[in-house]
């Protein structure tokens, strides 16, 4: 207990109320669109959305850790340039990069056996890596701005990709890639057993551990240290003799390994998803950007916003019993997005309460101690 | 004698400060009264409470004998109280004419007239000397001129009681002068003045009583003609201050800096910035840059230190040539810079104080294993120098740049600076915008490194500083060094003239 009203007093505690104060909101507003779009069927639709994955038992909650694993990864890859200061609004053709490499690769026999689906998934985060690398060198070297080059290198991304899998990997009856080797698949890792029927895979647990090594990068390393000093204060960091052109560069390339990442784990997964050869961005990419912002770009928030924001879409998909498109959950998630802005509002508004909540602490304590100074000399 | 404002039992409370503790202030009409106190001391706050800014929890305002309630600045308007912030409050992309009028339009057929605006501006710009370029764009003048410009604003609005919040603290010297006179003059028309400074020299100039605030609490109100600096200056900080700084004999030894024919080309004119420039500062002396403000001070500085560009000619540390040399190959070599903007260079705002401290030493080995921070030793580091630096914080290391005063900042850049043990300290107005406390503080600082044999190149535009701290001062005029004198065997008036441009040495080394 005392522990709990430590924790209550520290940013973290403002930190997380603030995100799901945006949350509730976000849900306030959807149940709102609910009742006008659908009276009738309002009330069960909402919560259906509450129900999430949980609706589908097993597998329901095994495809919620299916959709987040990529979240996760675009999530921190935002979150990753944003600590730095910069905007990654290119993560959708970061990752369609990657996951154009992952199966080209994973279609390969290149007899590694086991190893099959470790050498495609981190082919598919140089692939990432190199294509934020350039817009990394761009904004370092050339001055040009990474929201431009990273939106005109998502089209450019998604064409060229169209362009090489109708040269290699192109199923022409399905206007799709082939579909990738059985050992380029990653594996399940027990994932099957607890979540039977689901397309969940040991992706999750990757995801997992990239979180921790991001968080570990971020707050424990000097790389780390020099790279959010950037991204408070350029001027700062350049009087600090540090290299800032080089660690722009290095961020970017980090964000875009991260996506590209997220775009191997999407189509190495065996669940029958494969790219389209079709004009149309991933939004998984976007996707990021809520994330990212909803978890205040710390790792660790992101892995809770992605999963969240992955519960609530598979609600949304078991939201078509009651008669609602899915779309519907899509505008409350954008709700929930436009309220996350609020999120930094909250914080301040929390902030203040706990420390007025500390004065008035003190001053109680102080007055106790009057009275028993006062009881003992009477 | 009846009072114009009176401003009786101000209390007000900030999360976890009380900024006015029972504070009275009463102003006479057609007089300059100073409100003096360290940074931190509460002015700020209860002049924003005058100006309807801040609602007090207790405590009362009169005008004139009757209770008054300011509920926001436009109230504060309609009571004849106007304020310059220390912040100028200007829209950029208008000219000063515009930002005058803003909000108190005049307005013939749904259109602004400007014509009648325009006339009474300019009478009361010949009135008072207040010399404005009424077509400018507030973004293309100068400091000074839009401080002149927010004064318009005042008179403009027939405002009776003016508050000057630290007016002087972004004036050269000279702009300073003018503004003392300028006061003067409204004070003689019958304004009455609030003036907010913690500089005593100014308040000996222009006013005529003074209010002492220490650490939110009211402790005297006094006259100044009868007070001397040295009493003002204890009721301030609370203890016997010292201003004279004391240090022994020069003793200039091996070359230090050894700076030849520097020159800096302009990015918007023609003319260099830095012109062929060359001194040299030796191991136990403190070398003054003087000069007023944008003569090339600050390109000089980044020249030398590596955050600028060198066009020509070459800076020689320790020996070795480091013209073309990184920020850090320069810090190695033994440089350590105080920025002239804390806040732009200085700090990391949004990191705590002891991820500060170790902004120039983060990678060392003793900060870093394999790529890994040390935070233990950076912890223990960061305390071993707020104990040593007495730098003042909420909650010691952990505690987040942004959130400390200023003086205390400037604190922790210093102590950051000469932990560094650097044979060059390059110090750029190191004392701006602090109170005298502090100032000391870091004078003390600046002649300790002088007598540990280290070499100090202090750039200020303070001349009282200039004269007070250096062995040897080097004027800097339209980016020349025009004169290369001792301070012992100078003085102000004569720097004053090398530093308009009026004298000129002969040769100088």
């Amino acid at each position: 207990m005392k522990k709990l009203k430590q924790w209550v007093k520290t940013p973290t505690f403002s930190n997380v109320s603030a995100s799901i104060a945006a949350i509730v909101m976000g849900l306030l507003f959807g149940l709102i669109i609910l009742l006008v779009t659908n009276p009738s069927q309002a009330l069960p639709g909402f919560v259906s959305i509450l129900a999430g994955g949980i609706t589908g038992g097993a597998q329901g909650l095994g495809d919620v850790l299916y959709t987040a694993t990529p979240l996760i990864l675009t999530g921190l890859s935002v979150g990753f340039a944003f600590k730095t200061g910069l905007f990654n609004i290119g993560a959708s053709g970061q990752l369609v990069v990657g996951a154009y490499v992952a199966v080209l690769l994973g279609n390969l026999d290149l007899g590694l056996g086991g190893f099959h689906w470790v050498v495609a998934f981190l082919a598919a985060m140089v692939a990432g890596a190199i294509w934020a690398g350039i817009v990394g060198f761009l904004k370092a070297y050339l001055n040009v701005h990474e929201v431009i080059s990273s939106i005109m290198l998502n089209y450019t991304g998604m064409h060229l990709v169209n362009l090489l899998i109708t040269q290699t990997v192109y199923d022409k009856l399905r206007n799709q890639t082939q579909p990738v080797l059985q050992t380029a698949n990653i594996p399940a890792m027990g994932l099957d057993k607890i979540f039977p029927d689901s397309s969940v895979n040991g992706g999750f647990f990757i995801a997992m551990i990239i979180v921790v090594i991001v968080h570990i990068i971020l707050n424990k390393t000097v790389f780390g240290y020099e790279l959010i000093a950037c991204g408070h204060n350029p001027n700062a960091s350049q009087y600090a003799g540090i290299n800032a052109k080089r660690n722009v560069v290095m961020a970017m390339v980090i964000a875009g390994a991260l996506a590209g990442a997220a775009g191997g784990m999407i189509y190495l997964a065996g669940a029958g998803k494969y790219i389209r050869v079709i004009d149309t961005l991933h939004s998984e990419g976007f996707m990021g950007i809520p994330i990212a912002l909803l978890g205040l770009s710390n790792p660790i928030g992101v892995f809770f916003a992605a999963l969240f924001i992955a519960y609530i879409n598979i609600g949304g998909f078991y939201m078509q019993l009651y008669d609602f498109v899915p779309e519907v959950i899509e505008i409350i998630i954008a709700a929930i997005i436009y309220f996350s802005a609020f999120a930094l509002i909250v914080k301040n508004i929390i902030a203040r309460y706990q420390s007025k909540a500390e004065e008035k602490e003190k001053s109680k304590a102080e007055a106790a101690e009057i009275s028993a100074e006062g009881g003992s000399q009477s | 004698m009846d009072y114009i404002i009176e401003m009786l039992g101000i209390t007000k409370e900030f999360p976890g400060v009380v900024a006015n503790d029972n504070v009275t202030l009463k102003l006479k009409p057609g007089e300059i009264h100073a409100l003096l106190g360290e940074n931190g001391a509460g002015k700020s706050t209860l002049m924003s409470i005058l100006f309807g800014l801040y609602r007090p929890e207790k405590g009362e305002i009169r005008k004139n004998g009757e209770v008054i309630h300011i509920t926001n600045p436009n109230d504060a308007n309609d009571y004849g109280i106007g304020m310059v912030h220390q912040h100028f409050k200007l829209v950029h992309n208008f000219t000063a004419l515009e930002n005058i009028m803003l909000g108190v339009e005049t307005v013939k057929r749904g259109l602004l007239d400007m014509g009648e605006a325009r006339e009474k501006v300019m009478a009361l710009s010949n009135k008072y000397q207040l010399f404005i370029d009424p077509d400018a764009l507030t973004s293309d003048i100068t400091v000074g001129m839009q401080q002149r410009v927010e004064i318009l604003k005042m008179l403009y609005r027939d405002n009776e009681i003016l508050i000057f919040d630290e007016p002087t603290a972004m004036l050269t010297p000279q702009e300073i002068i003018e503004l003392m006179s300028i006061m003067r003059s409204l004070r003689d028309e019958g304004k009455s003045i609030l003036f907010i400074t913690h500089k005593l020299e100014e308040i000996k100039q222009a006013a005529q009583r003074c209010t002492i605030l220490r650490k939110g609490k009211y402790i005297d109100t006094v006259d100044v003609a009868t007070t001397s600096k040295e009493k003002l200056s204890e009721m301030m900080v609370g203890r016997k201050v010292d201003f004279a700084v004391h240090k022994g004999v020069c003793k200039p030894g091996r070359e230090i800096l050894d700076v030849s024919h520097l020159t800096v080309l302009s990015k918007l004119s023609k003319k260099n910035v830095v012109h062929n420039v060359s001194f040299k500062v030796r191991a136990g002396e403190i070398v003054c840059v003087a000069g007023i403000d944008g003569n090339g001070q600050s390109e000089l500085v980044y020249a030398l230190t590596g955050l600028g560009p060198v066009n020509a000619g070459t800076i020689t540390l320790n020996g070795k040539d480091i013209t073309h040399s990184t920020i850090r190959h320069r810090s190695e070599m033994g440089m350590s810079h105080i920025p002239e903007d804390r806040h732009k260079h200085g700090l990391i705002l949004d990191y705590s104080l002891a991820k500060n401290l170790v902004l120039q030493s983060y990678f060392k080995e003793q900060f870093q294993k394999n790529g890994f921070l040390k935070f233990n030793e950076i912890n223990a580091y960061a305390d071993k120098l707020i104990e040593e630096f007495d730098v003042r914080t909420g909650q010691g290391g952990k505690t987040l740049a942004r959130s400390m005063s200023g003086g205390n900042q400037q604190k922790a850049i210093v102590a950051r600076e000469i932990d560094m043990n650097p044979d060059l300290l390059v110090a750029v107005q190191p004392t701006r915008g602090l109170d005298v406390g502090a100032i000391e503080y870091i004078h003390k600082q600046l002649v300790e490194q002088r007598d540990n044999g280290k070499g100090v190149l202090l750039v200020s535009l303070e001349l009282e500083e200039v004269m007070n701290v250096s062995d040897r001062i080097l004027v800097l005029y339209e980016g020349e060094i025009v004169a290369n004198v001792d301070p012992k065997k100078t003085t102000i008036q004569e720097l004053g003239l090398y530093m308009s441009g009026a004298k000129r040495e002969e040769k100088v080394v």
